[in-house]
């Protein structure tokens, strides 16, 4: 081994691109059975969660209360909030067909995982956000959920009714969290690719979880499996 | 791998069949374009809502009586601040949720302490300048005993119910009560002037983001809730996953608001943990599903995979 081959950059460019070499990270095919309305869904979360992240910066330019005395302010506001709902309907059905293919098969069980975090983490993006619109929304959304959060001794810490802290967890760390969590999880789908169909004997039998049946394709994906 | 021990609803069978042409970018930019028009036609069409803020200056002037026995309520301790326990102050340990033994709340103990009496009465009054009716009142309330103060506050507290706002003045039947009427007038006409929204945010400082004590305050009230009522955003009213007006709120809340409308939850009074507590194992559960024998096998045997790859199961049969 060379001294240029024991060097950190060298070894994980190399482990980076034998994971994920360009033509799988920038395919141009894909499987057949890609063939459904339900695979638009999550693409469409992602292009949400890029208009939630622009309408939000342009909101961030001018501070929390701008968008209560400008009428373009407001409209921004729309925009944000709009997208917001786009983005959770589109990750909700994305979730469920994602469920119903079972797509955690073959070794994708940390792609699942990081997507349920994923809509956790964006379920409390959503909360601090509603609790720094600084109007009677975020005083009675957080003088009512500080309840659930001091219930688990989080209250002290995790403080609803403090709209600067608030604001800092929705336009800094939480954004940070999703943006990190989506490149993780696009990633690994880029890396195992799309989860196959059930065999068609699994599908006319159906067998017991812990049985084994062959499928009639010679070879399977498992966790740790090479694609 | 050997077809030997393949799971079904942990192996994926290894794809063997066809690809077709697929443009990731021109797919995601078509998404953002139709994603980006569909916002700004919801925007255009439906707005956004936006109900001001509840000031103190507002709830005292709208409902004066309401703020005055809230008022009231800070000072003998029985407002839901003031009996709240952990984060904000200490009471029995029967005063936190807890769901069962587990006691969350009193064990991680008083993080933000709040003194109602003192916070959001005596010390707000205290800084009014130019007032020596009020002072000599404050310094007969602060050179008192305790047992005097109890009797003070249980003599006003008998009186309160025949409260009247007259002449922009409370007024309540003579009772016993010491320094309490005027402190009680007082800091009613404080807050109606819109000087105690500022004593109780900013405290010692110039700057703050902190909004604790007026929000805690305001919510000990009925008129924030009033508002909310009528905005459909009460607990009974699935108000977790509601907006103000007609608009689409939270909707993926559902469940979560779901748990507060069923028995024991609905009048219990640790619901808010015991809601936390469902959502949080069938959290896990959902998260943990690949692993979880039983639960794993639902999609497979429910066939709702079999309408989404539909043209893949016609296409075999067809081959």
């Amino acid at each position: 081994m060379t001294e240029i081959d024991r060097q950190w950059t060298t070894r994980l460019r190399k482990r980076s691109f034998g994971k994920l070499p360009p033509e799988k990270m920038l395919p141009d095919t894909q499987p057949s059975y890609v063939s459904s309305w339900i695979y638009v869904f999550g693409v469409a979360t992602i292009s949400a969660l890029i208009v939630v992240i622009a309408t939000g910066c342009i909101l961030a330019i001018f501070g929390p209360e701008w968008w209560h005395i400008s009428n373009i302010g407001h409209f921004v506001n729309s925009l944000h909030l709009w997208s917001v709902e786009i983005f959770f309907f589109a990750m909700v059905v994305h979730l469920w067909g994602k469920y119903f293919m079972a797509a955690w098969r073959g070794g994708r069980a940390m792609t699942w995982m990081t997507g349920m975090f994923l809509f956790l983490a964006s379920i409390v993006t959503g909360l601090t956000g509603y609790v720094s619109q600084t109007n009677f929304d975020s005083q009675w959304i957080s003088t009512q959920a500080k309840d659930a959060i001091n219930s688990s001794g989080g209250g002290g810490f995790f403080n609803l009714l403090n709209p600067g802290q608030m604001l800092m967890w929705h336009i800094v760390l939480l954004p940070l969290i999703l943006v990190i969590l989506v490149a993780v999880h696009v990633v690994m789908v880029r890396i195992k690719g799309v989860v196959p169909p059930f065999e068609d004997d699994q599908v006319v039998a159906p067998v017991d979880d812990e049985e084994v049946v062959a499928p009639s394709a010679a070879t399977v994906e498992s966790a740790g499996a090479p694609q | 791998m050997s077809n030997k021990g393949f799971r079904p609803d942990v192996d994926a069978p290894e794809w063997k069949g066809g690809h077709t042409p697929y443009d990731i970018i021109k797919e995601g930019t078509i998404a953002l374009v139709v994603i980006g028009l569909l916002t700004v036609g919801l925007a255009v069409v439906f707005g956004s809502p936006d109900i001001p803020a509840v000031t103190i200056k507002s709830w005292s002037n709208a409902a004066p009586i309401d703020f005055a026995n809230t008022a009231l309520s800070e000072l003998n301790g029985t407002s839901i601040t003031a009996a709240y326990g952990a984060p904000y102050n200490v009471q029995s340990s029967s005063a936190s949720q807890q769901l069962g033994p587990i006691k969350l709340e009193y064990w991680v103990g008083v993080h933000i302490p709040i003194n109602t009496t003192k916070d959001f009465v005596v010390d707000p009054l205290e800084a009014l300048p130019n007032q020596p009716v009020l002072h000599q009142n404050l310094a007969q309330w602060n050179g008192a005993s305790k047992a005097t103060r109890t009797k003070w506050i249980n003599n006003y507290t008998k009186v309160a119910p025949k409260m009247k706002f007259v002449g922009g003045q409370v007024t309540v039947p003579s009772a016993n009560d010491g320094p309490l009427p005027v402190m009680i007038n007082d800091l009613t006409m404080m807050a109606r002037s819109g000087a105690l929204d500022q004593a109780l945010i900013t405290g010692d400082s110039f700057y703050s983001t902190d909004y604790t004590q007026s929000l805690l305050f305001i919510s000990d009230g009925s008129y924030l809730a009033s508002i909310a009522s009528q905005q459909h955003l009460l607990g009974e009213q699935w108000g977790v996953m509601n907006e103000t007006g007609s608009y689409p709120g939270s909707a993926w809340l559902w469940l979560y608001t779901l748990w507060y409308q069923i028995p024991p939850m609905s009048n219990s009074s640790n619901a808010d943990v015991e809601v936390l507590a469902i959502m949080v194992l069938l959290t896990a559960g959902l998260t943990l599903m690949p692993f979880i024998p039983g639960l794993r096998s639902i999609p497979r045997r429910s066939r709702v995979y079999r309408i989404i790859w539909r043209e893949h199961y016609a296409n075999q049969k067809t081959n």
